[in-house]
C-alpha cells in the first residue's frame, strides 16, 4: 500500500465520508456478535460473497483507526482491468492481488497474504472466490486453509453476510437500498489439519447462515 | 405567540419537560442497574437510545421546518427499506423498487409546499395505479399479486401514513395560534410515544388478560386500558397548552392517540408474526428495527391529524 501521505489521506476520507455514507446511511448494517471482531491485527475475516460491497461493509465493521491495516485480498485479472481502475484498488481500497490458478504453476498464490499477516495486517478474504449466484452460499475454494494452516495463531473470524446481494448484485451497476445483516461467528485456527479446518470453517459459516431467517429472493 | 429560540415559546417549555423525564428516568434506571447490576441491561441501552431519539427530535424541530421535514422523510426511508428487506421481493422489481423510494422525497414536497390535495391523492391513487402497471409491463406474471400487495401496503404505511407528521407540522401552522404547527407535531408524537411506554408499563405492572394472544401476546387488557387512560391525562394537560383544543377535546384526542397507537402496534406485530421475526431490524439498541419504533405513528399519525382537521380547522 501507498506510503504516500495523500494517498492514505485520501484512502481515509474515501472510508470515512464516502463508504459509511453508503453503507452505514443509505442500505444500514446490522450487526450480530461484534464482539466477537479482532480488536486488532493479524486477523482474518472470511466472509461469504454476494456483491462488489462485500469488502468495503466488512472494512466498515472496523474501527478507522485500524484502516491503515485492513487489506482485502481480490484477484488480479477481475480488478486490473484498466489501469485507473487498477490504481483505485490499489491505493484506495488497498488490496493484496491474488493470481488465480497460479498454485497449480506452482507459485504459492498466498505469500503477499501470509506476509501482510506477518506484518500484523487484518485481511478480508471471500472463500468462495467469486461473487456467484446472489445470496447462495458457493462451493469454498481452498485458499483459506491454506493461509489458516500456514499461520496458525492467526485468528479466522467466519462472517455470514445478507442483503448486499439484492442492493448491488453481480452484473448490475443500480444501487437498490437494502438492509444488510452480518452476523459475525467465533474466531477458528488452522491448527489441525487443512481438511479439518475447512470442515470447522464451512459448519460454521452455514449456523450462522441459519441464525436468521432471510426473506424469499427469486 | 411568543417565540423562543425560533421555536413558539410552550414547544420549548415542553420539550425542557420532555427531557426532564428522560433525565429522571435514566436516574431510575442508573439507580435500579446499580442495585442490580446485569439485570437491567436491555433496560439500559433502551433508555440510552431514547437520549438519541429525542435528541435527533428536538435538534430536527429545533433548527428549521425545512430540517424537521428532511427528518421526517428520513424516517420514512428508513421505514421502508426495512420494510422492503423483511419481505420477500421478486428479483425483477429490484429496479422498480428504486422508484418506490423515490415516492419519499415527492410525497414529502407536498406536505412541505402545503399542497394538501396532492399530499393525500399521491400514493393512495397515482402510486396505487402506477406500480402495478409497471409490473405488468415488466412481463413476469409469478408472484404478481403478491408483489402489488406488498409494495402498495409498504407504500401506504411508511411513506403515506408517517408524511402525516409533515402535513400536520406545515398545515396546522395558521389553525394553532397557541403553539404552531410544530407544537401540533410535537403533541402528536410525543403522546404517541408516552403511550407506547404507558401501555408497556402498565402491562408490566398489573398485564393479566391478553388482547391478542395470537399475534402480540405480550400485550393485555390492562396495559391498554391502562396506558390510553395515562395518556388521555397526559394528553388534557398538555393539550390545551401545546394546541388550540380544550382539556375535553385534548382527553379524547389523547383517546384517539392511545387507541390508533395501540392498533398500529399490533399491525406490524401481525406483519412479523406472518414472516417469522421478532424485531424488524437492529437500527435501534433494545428497541429493535425503526418499524418497531414507529408502528404505532403509522396509524396515530393519520388518525390525530384528520381528526385535528375535522373539528378544528374551517
Amino acid at each position: 500500500m501507498s506510503k504516500n501521505p495523500l494517498i492514505r489521506v485520501m484512502r481515509f476520507l474515501f472510508f470515512a465520508v464516502v463508504v459509511r455514507a453508503v453503507i452505514l446511511v443509505a442500505l444500514g448494517l446490522t450487526v450480530r456478535h461484534r464482539e466477537r471482531l479482532p480488536k486488532d491485527g493479524p486477523a482474518v475475516l472470511a466472509a461469504n460473497h454476494n456483491s462488489n460491497l462485500d469488502a468495503l461493509a466488512l472494512m466498515s465493521l472496523m474501527p478507522l483507526k485500524l484502516l491503515p491495516k485492513l487489506r482485502p485480498v481480490a484477484a488480479v485479472d477481475y480488478f486490473f482491468t484498466s489501469k485507473a481502475r487498477g490504481w483505485f484498488v490499489t491505493h484506495i481500497i488497498g488490496i493484496i492481488p491474488v493470481v488465480r490458478g497460479s498454485a497449480r504453476k506452482g507459485v504459492n498464490p498466498l505469500v503477499a497474504c501470509e506476509e501482510a499477516l506477518d506484518r500484523g495486517e487484518i485481511l478480508v478474504l471471500f472463500p468462495e472466490g467469486s461473487r456467484g449466484d446472489p445470496e447462495k452460499l458457493g462451493r469454498l475454494k481452498t485458499g483459506i486453509g491454506h493461509l489458516a494452516c500456514a499461520r496458525p495463531d492467526v485468528p479466522i473470524i467466519p462472517v455470514y453476510m445478507h442483503g448486499l446481494g439484492k442492493a448491488l448484485p453481480k452484473g448490475s451497476s443500480l444501487l437498490v437500498p437494502f438492509n444488510c445483516t452480518v452476523n459475525v461467528g467465533e474466531p477458528l485456527h488452522g491448527t489441525g489439519s487443512y481438511n479439518a479446518f475447512m470442515k470447522a470453517f464451512e459448519a460454521r459459516i452455514t449456523a450462522l447462515a441459519a441464525e436468521d431467517k432471510h426473506p424469499d429472493w427469486d | 405567540m411568543t417565540r423562543l429560540f425560533g421555536l413558539p415559546e410552550h414547544v420549548v417549555y415542553a420539550t425542557a419537560g420532555v427531557w426532564a423525564l428522560l433525565i429522571a428516568a435514566t436516574l431510575l434506571v442508573l439507580v435500579l442497574r446499580w442495585r442490580k447490576p446485569g439485570h437491567y441491561d436491555e433496560l439500559v441501552s433502551r433508555t440510552a437510545s431514547w437520549w438519541w431519539m429525542i435528541g435527533a427530535f428536538t435538534f430536527a424541530i429545533a433548527v428549521s421546518e425545512t430540517v424537521a421535514i428532511v427528518f421526517l422523510a428520513f424516517i420514512s426511508y428508513l421505514a421502508l427499506k426495512e420494510y422492503l428487506s423483511l419481505i420477500p421481493t421478486r428479483r425483477i422489481d429490484r429496479g422498480l423498487l428504486l422508484f418506490a423510494y423515490l415516492a419519499i422525497p415527492i410525497q414529502y414536497y407536498w406536505a412541505a409546499i402545503d399542497w394538501y390535495n396532492m399530499f393525500l391523492v399521491f400514493v393512495p391513487v397515482w402510486l396505487f395505479l402506477f406500480f402495478p402497471a409497471l409490473m405488468a409491463f415488466r412481463g413476469e406474471t409469478r408472484g404478481f399479486l403478491s408483489a402489488v400487495g406488498t409494495l402498495s401496503w409498504g407504500l401506504m404505511l411508511t411513506v403515506f401514513c408517517l408524511s402525516h407528521m409533515a402535513m400536520l407540522l406545515v398545515s396546522g401552522e395558521v389553525h394553532n395560534p397557541v403553539a404552531g404547527g410544530v407544537g401540533l407535531l410535537f403533541f402528536l408524537v410525543v403522546l404517541t410515544q408516552f403511550n407506547d411506554v404507558a401501555q408497556y408499563t402498565w402491562g408490566k405492572l398489573l398485564g393479566r388478560h391478553k388482547v391478542t394472544p395470537q399475534v402480540s401476546p405480550k400485550k393485555t387488557w390492562e396495559g391498554l386500558v391502562g396506558g390510553v387512560l395515562t395518556t388521555v391525562a397526559l394528553a388534557a394537560v398538555i393539550g390545551p397548552y401545546l394546541t388550540p383544543m380544550d382539556v375535553l377535546w385534548s382527553a379524547l384526542a389523547g383517546l384517539v392517540l392511545g387507541v390508533a397507537g395501540f392498533l398500529g402496534d399490533i399491525t406490524i406485530s401481525g406483519m412479523k408474526r406472518d414472516l417469522g421475526v421478532k424485531d424488524t431490524g437492529g437500527l435501534i439498541p433494545g428497541h429493535g428495527g425503526i418499524l418497531d419504533r414507529v408502528d404505532s405513528l403509522t396509524y396515530a399519525a393519520p388518525a390525530f391529524f384528520h381528526f385535528f382537521r375535522y373539528f378544528f380547522t374551517p
